[in-house]
């Protein structure tokens, strides 16, 4: 049985990790959080900023956990920037998982939504044909691919990247390869985290072919346990009866790919 | 024959005793819907101001021995907003909950509602994490009053007032809320609390200092219960700390004709509402009652 922190436990970065320009990865030790579920997050307390939900990232490590961060706000701004030494809080894992299907399975990332897809990977059976689409701006934004070919070693297996310029793996976005790829193989699941948009072209793509699909989802989170209701969409909680959607649920939202809520609760269009 | 679960008080009624509180998992109307049928009697909804409101920065909410302080700092959606978000409520008892600092605010707010199918308000009197309104307001009896009295001239609806423990005895915002006409009394809010985490030596809260709500909390809302029935002629709604239906019972002996749900969510989930309508309903029996309102205020037999 998984053990719960409800409580922030605090944690002292051991190694950082400088994954492009703008993403870093933050290893901590904690064999509860090095062992979570593929979509699992935590709340991660950044002390005298703020407390952020974050997928927890795998290591090559026994009993390390990490969270990869890109800077963009003012929080995760703060987390980046948070060096080896330094002390976060940690508290978790919440959420449900992914349900990884038998056989040959698809995973669509992009940016920082590729974290619980890596974490998918590492939970596949070796049974498993796996296909990751990663996608990025540009060459310089392009992470985990080394990792998720060493993750993958035993498996059958590809990595695709694909870049909006084209300076790195194919021009063009990850839905594209997605595309043709159903159009000429078959498949048994499509698991999916990134970029709103892009999750809701994979969700609609399988969907539409009638294979599995699962998305794990973002929502403004605040006590991440089910209590607050900030992270509701339609009338699910995102915190406590997801990350993780299937496909006929996300099909039939009416806020998913849409419309997600401010910190106030508004509505704030895709 | 089946106990018959429904409470009146005045002019409310409910089909169940145990309402969604104030504050948690409160915005949705599909969410709503779901805790509706999950046997909830009504819903009050998260405290809507004038504007829309952010509230703090986290960490708001945690856990603690007990229960869970929090200082969300009434982050809501305004009730402009809000009121278009509930317009198409068919059949959910939606309890509007208000806050603000003068009664204009509340007037604006109401008449926010006026085409909107709501059961009654509920004026937040007793936020204790947010400066100028909430206990600041509860604290100042004659400003309750007013903020009542205006309320209820701009609604035919019914208006309850929830209280709290702050600067001023609680009773006397009671009997200013009494004396401004109101239907009913909710009590109590989250009490003023803080934690420090000894690790990073900070406060737990964003905000500090926030309120303190679950287990830890429910004999003192019991108390203030028991001494409201007992002082006042007013249904009392009790809050704070009921997590099964052995709490809600309790809080019905001690005074109160229904009874509000919010830390218990975070444990229970959905299902605390079936738990407690079932366990009422089978003491009913086992106790020989036909109707809850027999067993309100009991202990005050002795």
């Amino acid at each position: 049985m998984q053990s719960v922190s409800s409580k922030s436990a605090i944690r002292t970065i051991e190694n950082v990790i400088d994954e492009t320009p703008t993403v870093r990865t933050l290893v901590f030790s904690d064999s509860n959080l090095s062992e979570v579920l593929p979509g699992q997050f935590a709340m991660v307390w950044i002390p005298g900023v703020n407390e952020l939900p974050m997928s927890v990232m795998i290591t090559e490590q026994n009993g390390k956990a990490a969270f990869t961060v890109r800077k963009r706000g003012e929080s995760s701004t703060a987390l980046y920037h948070i060096k080896a030494g330094q002390q976060i809080g940690v508290r978790g894992p919440y959420g449900n998982s992914f349900d990884i299907k038998k056989g040959r399975i698809v995973l669509v990332g992009g940016g920082t939504g590729l974290v619980p897809l890596m974490r998918l990977a590492k939970f596949a059976k070796p049974e498993n044909d796996v296909t990751i689409l990663m996608g990025s701006k540009s060459k310089d934004e392009v992470f985990f691919e080394n990792l998720a070919n060493r993750i993958l070693a035993k498996n059958k297996h590809r990595v695709v990247v694909t870049t909006e310029d084209g300076s790195h793996g194919q021009r063009g976005f990850v839905t594209d390869v997605l595309e043709k790829l159903l159009e000429n193989e078959k498949f048994d699941g499509i698991y999916t985290c990134g970029p709103e948009i892009m999750m809701h072209k994979v969700v609609h793509m399988a969907n539409s072919k009638g294979i599995f699909v699962q998305a794990s989802l973002e929502r403004m989170m605040k006590c991440g346990i089910g209590i607050c209701g900030s992270c509701c969409m339609d009338d699910v909680l995102v915190c406590h009866d997801g990350t993780v959607f299937d496909g006929r649920f996300l099909e039939d939202s009416k806020e998913f790919g849409h419309t997600h809520r401010s910190k106030a609760g508004t509505f704030e269009n895709y | 024959m089946k106990p018959d679960l429904s409470v009146s008080m005045g002019t409310i009624s409910l089909e169940r005793p145990a309402m969604l509180a104030s504050g948690i998992l409160g915005i949705s109307l599909e969410v709503f819907g779901r805790i509706y049928r999950a046997g909830a009697g009504a819903i009050v909804s998260k405290s809507l101001s004038k504007e829309p409101w952010d509230g703090y920065p986290n960490p708001t909410i945690v856990e603690i021995k007990g229960g869970y302080l929090n200082a969300v700092g009434l982050s809501n959606p305004g009730a402009t907003n809000f009121a278009k978000m509930i317009s198409q409520n068919k059949e959910i008892p939606i309890i509007v909950s208000l806050v603000g600092s003068v009664e204009d605010d509340f007037e604006f707010m109401v008449k926010q509602f006026e085409n909107v199918k709501v059961t009654a308000y509920e004026l937040n009197l007793s936020c204790p994490h947010v400066e100028k309104v909430g206990l600041e307001v509860g604290d100042d009896p004659e400003l309750v009053t007013k903020i009542v009295s205006k309320v209820k001239s701009t609604t035919k609806l019914p208006v309850i007032a929830k209280v709290g423990l702050g600067a001023t005895d609680y009773l006397d915002t009671v009997k200013a809320a009494m004396d401004g006409g109101a239907d009913a009394i909710t009590a109590i809010n989250t009490i003023r609390a803080m934690g420090i985490d000894v690790e990073t030596q900070r406060p737990l809260l964003s905000h500090k200092i926030g309120g303190l709500s679950g287990a830890a909390i429910k004999p003192v809302a019991v108390r203030c219960v028991y001494e409201i029935s007992s002082k006042y002629e007013i249904p009392v709604i009790g809050c704070g700390g009921v997590s099964s239906w052995e709490d809600a019972v309790e809080f019905i002996l001690a005074g109160a004709s229904a009874i509000q749900v919010g830390s218990a969510i975070g444990d229970k989930w959905l299902d605390v509402f079936s738990e407690i309508n079932d366990g009422i309903a089978n003491y009913m029996k086992k106790k020989g009652f036909s109707k809850i309102e027999e067993m309100v205020g009991l202990a005050k037999r002795f």
